[in-house]
């Protein structure tokens, strides 16, 4: 599409704003990491420092609630890579009644506000007299998590096609042989994509955390705590730029494996 | 081996037995944890909490949903859906010339780039991006410092003596909460407009041209109602994740509650898990209505 010049100028300004505004915030993240000030915001730093980093390593808290989050998501997304590949298989072999439905249902717990999965799950515990534990944070993080898989995989699938099973069926490998020789080489990328997306969503998770965990604290739900203490800024800041490199890189790499080139 | 080749050769045979093993457990799993705790949780809302004993006496009763219709809790529905309205429009505004240059000027290579940029943040952790807000609002903070050195301070204080939107400093006000609401939600709007956006037909521009039209008479006439669409999709999320959260209120916002932090306390300290669960309808409902409304209007095609 052509058009004036100056009108291309604003466009590109203002993407460019749009742009600064997505990104900048988490530079101030990790720019806080490394003040030397302790009880305020205060900017520009009047130092910088190290030390924040030696502290937090030496908060048992901390450690605890960081271990937790990476037990909760390595859980999730064993259960998420399960249920979303076998609902992936089942969707893309056949057809059947409510085919679409299946698909609704997986992406209706992110779909609708984290509030009410959380509500829900704590609504059922309630009812069903559930005391909290490792495992209701696990099954609050698996039920949004499957439909991540579930995309990533089917998406895989219809773009490989049958004609490579035909094959392999032709050439006389069972259904079993066929998976293990066929279908997971062809999956294993996107697998594994889908697995750190889950991961990601798994371990930064609060909302539906904050329902079903009772007084466990994963890593997210102990940064909330420490935000009411201003005592405990320098440590809280270091943990969240911590949060934001622990997402980040699986979902740089989960970014890699699914690229179409 | 061989006894697998039996059961492969079973179950190829039996494709109904085959769909149900791979369905079964997803289904279990999504039908039972999660439509069973919709259930549980519209039943909640059903029984009421005996105020002398503390326990929630499990008997049918529309006394919780009385409640809720209070003053003090239509205030704070009231309160969230406006503030849910204001970012969505902000949202749209802000998401347009983005998506736009995705969609029209940005060369393919560029394009992956933008596209991993809108998506970087909307995966990363959120509560650490309100949080940033935090950083950037307080008093002694970055944009304090940014303002005075341009001479706006006045600005910034007028601004927060207004009734409604004013409050202490911008970490405390709802303006600093409409700033992170719309910060955290604004990747939910970017793409399904850049979506919509992107397939608009590249021949019906060139005949608006052929026509005789402007750039912008293109823009107005042609782009911007087949963006439509896009934007109703984008809105869906930004309305519905402002209606529900509790993070950004609780780190950013005064004492007014929103409805998620109506919901966290009701079914926290109080033990009135009736009253959190009939709050929780509220959002649901608005969404349902605004679902079957987008439905019409072509929208969910855009997602």
């Amino acid at each position: 599409m052509r058009s004036e010049p100056r009108s291309g100028l604003g466009l590109s300004l203002a993407t460019l704003g749009v742009l600064l505004f997505l990104h900048l915030p988490l530079a101030v993240i990790a720019l806080y990491a490394f003040t030397t000030e302790e009880s305020s915001f205060t900017f520009p730093p009047p130092g910088l420092t190290l030390r924040w980093f030696g502290a937090a390593w030496q908060r048992d808290d901390l450690w605890r609630a960081l271990i937790l989050s990476l037990e909760v998501a390595a859980a999730a997304t064993g259960a998420a890579l399960v249920l979303g590949t076998l609902a992936a298989a089942a969707v893309w072999r056949s057809r059947f009644f409510g085919r679409e439905a299946v698909s609704f249902l997986l992406l209706l717990p992110i779909a609708l506000p984290g509030i009410v999965t959380g509500i829900a799950l704590r609504s059922a515990l309630g009812l069903g007299e559930i005391p909290f534990s490792f495992w209701t944070i696990v099954v609050g993080h698996a039920t949004f998590c499957v439909v991540v898989v579930y995309n990533n995989v089917l998406a895989r699938f219809r773009r490989t096609g049958t004609s490579l099973l035909e094959a392999s069926m032709d050439l006389g490998a069972d259904s079993f042989q066929t998976f293990r020789w066929v279908v997971l080489p062809n999956v294993a990328t996107a697998l594994l994509a889908g697995g750190m997306l889950a991961f990601a969503l798994s371990f930064d998770e609060i909302i539906v955390t904050t329902f079903t965990a009772g007084q466990q604290e994963t890593l997210p739900i102990w940064i909330f705590s420490q935000l009411a203490r201003p005592r405990a800024r320098p440590v809280t800041n270091v943990a969240a730029l911590l949060v934001v490199v622990v997402t980040a890189v699986p979902i740089l790499l989960a970014h890699r494996w699914t690229r179409e080139d | 081996m061989s006894r697998l080749q039996a059961l492969s050769t079973f179950l190829y045979r039996r494709p109904r037995l085959a769909l149900a093993l791979l369905l079964g457990p997803p289904l279990l799993w999504l039908g039972v944890v999660y439509l069973g705790s919709l259930g549980a949780l519209l039943l909640q809302s059903f029984f009421q909490l005996d105020h002398y004993t503390g326990q929630v006496v499990r008997e049918p009763t529309l006394a919780t949903w009385r409640a809720l219709a209070s003053r003090a809790n239509l205030d704070i529905v009231l309160r969230t859906a406006g503030m849910a309205t204001a970012v969505t429009l902000a949202a749209a505004v802000l998401a347009f010339p983005l998506a736009f240059y995705m969609a029209f000027r940005a060369s393919r290579r560029v394009k992956a780039l933008l596209y991993l940029a809108v998506m970087l943040p909307l995966w990363s952790s959120y509560l650490v991006r309100v949080y940033a807000w935090k950083l950037i609002l307080a008093k002694e903070g970055i944009l304090t410092w940014f303002l005075a050195r341009l001479h706006l301070s006045g600005a910034v204080d007028g601004v927060l003596a207004l009734p409604w939107i004013g409050g202490p400093s911008l970490s405390l006000s709802p303006v600093g909460m409409f700033l992170a609401f719309l910060y955290v939600w604004l990747p939910y709007m970017v793409l399904p407009v850049e979506a919509a956006l992107e397939r608009v037909p590249r021949s019906l521009l060139e005949a608006s041209e052929d026509l005789g039209a402007q750039a912008g008479t293109t823009f107005r006439r042609v782009i911007l109602p087949l963006a439509v669409p896009g934007v109703v999709a984008g809105s869906l999320f930004t309305f519905s994740l402002t209606l529900g959260d509790f993070i950004v209120p609780s780190v950013l916002g005064n004492s007014s509650y929103f409805i998620g932090q109506a919901v966290l306390a009701h079914q926290g300290t109080s033990g009135n898990l009736p009253l959190a669960a009939a709050f929780t309808m509220v959002p649901m409902a608005v969404m349902a209505v605004y679902l079957l409304l987008a439905r019409r209007a072509g929208a969910l095609d855009a997602l």
